[in-house]
């Protein structure tokens, strides 16, 4: 393992100490916990947005904490989800009164982990919301088992309904259209190296040098099927024409094609150069595209693609300003 | 059979050193169905569970029940944590104001973790979860006159195996579908050690 780091079982909190140093003037960290909110929570009069989830997938969630965006990220261990205790201290932290909407992404343990936490706020008379966001269509979408995973499709969760909070929308408001993002978006990705996460010291599990991993999850958990190296075009293809069997994209969508940790910008403004053709050649318009580094796997290298189906009131919030350092509009 | 809050915190301990000692087994467990984390968060949760119930004293069984719950929730992450911590949470309010556990008392206890994880992991038994192993001991506990803590060990151990021959449908190794068949679910490995440091426990008592 070969890391910046100091310790392998300090890295979050190293971590969390560094970022919180890098943007004194807008995010402070909530003390004894591993919670990172707004410098300026609870802003008054606004229903506050909180996400996380397991570490290793930097800018999320802290990267999106700003005007605009998210009040707070809970940051768990690496790859496991953040305990309820953590989660309720981000909670108590930036309510404002007018409620707390929480973003979580589809693994049982986070999901587990913000219900109890929930449960803890609502007791205490804090009013609290949620959206479950599984966006991966990798995975089956079954209702009897845990379903679809929650990946980089969350971070247009993120902008729109930190956006609708930061109009003043209501808490239901807020719950409104994060579902409605959570209907329209779709994501899937692939991976060519595995990554080690620090405590564990070995990779989680290995890809020859001409394999490729297609489906992979944010943690490294399986994809559909594992092949050959690809091109970038046929990699597009495969990734673009599962989520477009998903769900009819005709019209206007956003684009976010995001690496996984070490994939160079070059090569996702390749693979973005076929998606934009394979959307052209469908007719689907292209309403603004994202393409960087939103929601990584360590030192993952591979991509994901997402895609959000957009109407008027989507568009309006996208657009609208957000100062969050990862997401700046 | 008579377990005081002192036997409870015993059964802590016991457990934790059997965590302690399969730590690696149980992250080998859930490497090719899961994230490989499982050994790992129950190995830090447990030793903050013990570090905590040995700085205090106890005089019911409920209150130890209560305070390794707490820890576990604030200690292990991932889906176990607020698994095991509302199985022990349930179990405690269940026996509350109870001096001491009899078979009968710990019945009732089991019972109401296992109601506790099912809704709390809205799953069922067959899941490949680790509700496989605590629905069977739940059963083989609400027999007291035949209780004995040789048939809870191989009760838990039985059913840790089954466990290898079932399809996930729950939590992370339902991605892996039919190729989640052919291994043992963490979490019933992890319960597994529970219920043998408990049989232990008692055991002594017989
Ligand atoms: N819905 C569920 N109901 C009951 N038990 C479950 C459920 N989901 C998972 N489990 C149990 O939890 C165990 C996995 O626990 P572990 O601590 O490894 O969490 P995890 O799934 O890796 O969490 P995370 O995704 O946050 O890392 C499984 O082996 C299984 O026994
Ligand atoms: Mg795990």
């Amino acid at each position: 393992m070969k890391k910046i780091i100091n310790d392998p079982n300090q890295v979050v909190q190293d971590m969390v100490d560094g970022l919180v140093a890098a943007f004194p003037e807008t995010l402070k960290q909530v003390p004894d916990t591993f919670v990172v909110a707004r410098a300026d929570s609870a802003v008054t009069g606004k229903v506050a947005l909180v996400s996380g989830g397991g570490s290793g997938h930097e800018p999320a969630h802290a990267g999106y904490i700003g005007k605009g965006m998210l009040d707070a990220a809970v940051c768990g261990e690496v790859f496991t989800s953040p305990t309820p205790d953590q989660v309720f201290e981000a909670i108590k932290a930036v309510d404002s009164g007018e409620g707390v909407f929480l973003v979580i992404k589809n693994y049982t343990g986070d999901v587990l982990n913000f219900e109890m936490a929930a449960e803890l706020a609502e007791a205490e008379g804090i009013k609290v919301a949620n959206v479950i966001v599984n966006d991966d269509v990798a995975v089956e979408d079954s209702s009897f088992t845990t379903g679809r995973r929650g990946i980089a499709g969350t971070v247009f969760v993120h902008k729109i309904a930190g956006a609708k909070a930061e109009v003043g929308g209501t808490l239901d408001e807020v719950k409104g259209v994060a579902e409605k993002v959570v209907a329209n978006v779709r994501s899937m990705g692939m991976a060519l190296t595995p990554c080690t996460v620090p405590a564990a010291g070995e990779p989680s599990f290995t890809l020859a040098e001409n394999e490729m991993e297609i489906g992979m999850g944010i943690h490294g958990e399986p994809g559909i099927n594992r092949g050959s190296i690809a091109s970038a075009d046929e990699i597009a293809d495969t990734l673009m024409g599962k989520i477009l069997e998903d769900y009819d994209f005709s019209g206007e969508v956003a684009v976010l094609v995001n690496g996984l940790g070490s994939t160079p910008e070059m090569e996702l403004y390749i693979l973005n150069k076929k998606v934009q053709d394979i959307l052209a050649d469908r007719g689907i318009k292209v309403y603004k595209t994202f393409v960087g580094e939103y929601m990584t796997s360590l030192e993952m290298a591979g991509c994901s693609v997402s895609l959000l189906k957009l109407d008027d009131e989507l568009k309006e919030l996208l657009n609208a300003e957000s100062l969050a350092p990862a997401f700046r509009m | 059979m008579e377990l005081h809050a002192r036997d409870m915190v015993n059964w802590f301990e016991l457990a934790n050193e059997k965590i302690k000692q399969n730590k690696s087994y149980l992250t080998s467990l859930d490497q090719p169905i899961g994230d490989g984390d499982h050994g790992i968060n129950m190995a830090r949760g447990y030793q903050e569970a013990v570090n905590r119930l040995l700085a205090k004293e106890y005089s019911e069984p409920s209150e130890v029940l209560k305070d390794a719950s707490m820890a576990l929730l604030s200690k292990v992450g991932g889906a176990s944590g607020p698994l095991y911590g509302t199985a022990f949470l349930k179990m405690a309010m269940a026996v509350k104001g109870k001096d001491y556990l009899d078979l009968e008392s710990l019945s009732v206890g089991v019972k109401a973790a296992l109601d506790g994880l099912k809704q709390r992991g809205k799953s069922e038994t067959g899941e490949k979860t680790m509700i496989d192993v605590w629905s069977p001991v739940a059963t083989y506990f609400s027999n007291p006159s035949s209780f004995h803590s040789n048939g809870l060990v191989e009760t838990a151990r039985t059913a840790m195996e089954k466990t290898k021959d079932t399809m996930a449908t729950k939590g992370r190794a339902s991605y892996f579908k039919e190729k989640s068949i052919g291994h043992i679910d963490p979490g019933s490995a992890s319960s597994c050690y529970i219920f043998e440091a408990l049989a232990e426990v008692i055991g002594e008592k017989e």
